[in-house]
């Protein structure tokens, strides 16, 4: 799961591609781990991030990550 | 420490483009009580889903409906319409409020004798009507109202077997500039099938003609239409006193006023074009007052409204059982209610609102009841926030038919509280069992399952 390298965002949850021109709004949990994505952190990295800091349990948030993965993927957002 | 509520990430694509004049979101607060009643609790103690009525509502949509009539015209009753909700504690709310009963089957009619409402104050409607009820509506000096002309010569015979005269009205279709035409019920006015009909009541001397019903269609919106049809009614009672010699006691217009449910396919919401009570009341007591009966002659209005006094009362809990995506990238979302208990959601797009505190964040969302089966679609498209298993909802408006017409399909009936007027619960129905649901099966005995060999 990468981001392509021109996508810009902001911790507001706005994010912009550059190459479509299309541009997206993010609840703060998901841009919350756009950035994260951003920096390069590893999935496994981030999915610990957000149980150490969220009320959620591991099964609900590996759903919602797959989730999450075919939005951005939808989205064109992902460098596949 | 304390974790942070978790919301599912979402990302949605923003569109340059006309704006959507009614916008999108609907829901800015969560329902979260039921006339003081907690929904968290509710569907602790009852399950989910569980249908939850409001007496309160009932009351006051019941008082404020009658007086939009009694305020303007002398005689008014009402009779509270079986079909549209007949769990027996519903029908005794109306009945206290002092609704008679209408019912159109015997089945019905029991449960109205069942509640304690005289005969006598019990419209029998219908089209069928055995001889058996035919004859216990008469030993009862039920109103009955006559459907077809088979069932008025039967009606006649019975009379004539028992030497008594029963009380009866013929119902009416006619053309009010509503389509489609409820014609297949009563005789037609145009063609002069209703008039040939009172003639012959007349004329048998067997039945005592004392009424003309209509009841011209459903989720009316339009109020002209109903002065179309009290001028059809009073031209048939004038009639009926001039050239009959019989004077019409009472016009029952039966009901078809609408409530604040949006349909299905409609532009604007219901709220904003639908007519109020009080203007119903005022076309059709207009019409009647006006039409040129002296005071002492002006019929007793009998008014059978069913949906507009119990639908704004009732709700649905049900609760989220799984969220998907579709194919296509559109979010479904699967409840744990579906048209077997919400058959409304046939034709209404129902307001439904999350129970439990949500951002502002939302989501197009096709809604799915529980059922294995393609048809069960509860919302085709709504706007909702984020939902997460688990998460409850509140279907509102569905006190009307959906306790009647609601199917044993796949999952059981669920059960049915009301809550009293001093925020109090009761269960009302309770919810189906296997027991209950097998206690009319009979098995053959050479299918009856035998205990394995060697046991």
């Amino acid at each position: 799961m990468r981001l392509k390298k021109n996508i810009a965002s902001s911790e507001s949850g706005f994010i912009f591609n550059p190459g479509t021109g299309d541009s997206f709004s993010a609840n703060p949990i998901a841009a919350e781990i756009f950035l994260q994505l951003k920096d390069g952190n590893a999935v496994a990295d981030i999915k610990k991030n957000i149980l150490a800091k969220y009320d959620v349990d591991t099964n609900v948030l590996e759903k919602d990550w797959d989730d999450f993965n075919a939005q951005l993927r939808e989205a064109n957002l992902l460098d596949i | 420490m304390t974790k942070l509520a978790y919301e599912r990430p979402l990302i949605l694509k923003m569109n340059a483009g006309l704006m959507n004049k009614f916008g999108t979101r609907t829901e800015y607060e969560p329902v979260k009580q039921i006339d003081g009643m907690p929904v968290k609790r509710l569907i602790e103690t009852y399950g989910s889903p569980v249908f939850v009525i409001s007496e309160r509502t009932i009351r006051t949509t019941y008082r404020n409906a009658l007086r939009s009539f009694t305020t303007r015209y002398p005689k008014v009753q009402f009779a509270w319409s079986y079909k549209t909700n007949y769990i027996n504690a519903v029908c005794n709310i109306f009945h206290q409020e002092g609704s008679w009963g209408e019912v159109v089957s015997g089945f019905e009619y029991r449960k109205a004798l069942g509640n304690g409402v005289p005969g006598n104050q019990i419209i029998f409607n219908g089209p069928e009507k055995t001889t058996e009820e035919l004859e216990l509506a008469i030993n009862n000096d039920s109103l009955i109202h006559i459907d077809h002309f088979e069932e008025l010569y039967q009606l006649i015979d019975i009379s004539d077997r028992m030497n008594k005269k029963p009380r009866v009205a013929i119902r009416v279709n006619m053309d009010t500039g509503v389509y489609p035409m409820w014609d297949r019920f009563g005789f037609n006015y145009e063609n002069g099938t209703a008039w040939s009909a009172l003639t012959k009541i007349v004329a048998s001397g067997k039945l005592n003609l004392t009424g003309l019903h209509c009841h011209i269609g459903t989720y009316m919106m339009v109020t002209n239409a109903y002065t179309i049809a009290v001028n059809k009614l009073c031209d048939l009672a004038w009639n009926c006193k001039t050239q009959l010699n019989t004077v019409i006691q009472y016009i029952d217009m039966g009901g078809g006023f609408p409530t604040a449910n949006d349909l299905r396919g409609a532009y604007l919401p219901a709220k904003d074009t639908i007519p109020s009570i009080d203007e119903f009341a005022e076309a059709i007591t207009s019409a009647l007052l006006n039409y040129g009966f002296s005071t002492a002659e002006l019929p007793l209005l009998i008014l059978e409204t069913g949906r507009a006094l119990i639908d704004e009362a009732g709700y649905l809990l049900g609760s989220v059982l799984a969220n998907k995506r579709l194919s296509d990238g559109r979010r479904a979302t699967i409840m744990d209610f579906g048209v077997n208990i919400l058959f409304t959601s046939f034709w209404y797009e129902h307001k439904i609102s999350p129970a439990q505190d949500f951002t502002h964040h939302t989501e197009d969302t096709v809604l799915y009841g529980p059922l294995c089966m393609n048809i069960d679609i509860v919302r085709q498209t709504i706007t909702l926030p984020l939902l997460n298993r688990g998460d409850h909802v509140v279907v509102h408006r569905v006190g009307a038919y959906n306790m009647t017409q609601w199917m044993q399909f796949i999952q059981m009936r669920p059960n049915v509280v009301l809550i009293d007027e001093k925020g109090q619960d009761h269960l009302i129905r309770s919810a189906e069992t296997l027991e209950y649901i097998e206690q009319m099966e009979r098995m053959p005995e050479y299918l009856a399952p035998k205990p394995p060999k060697g046991a």
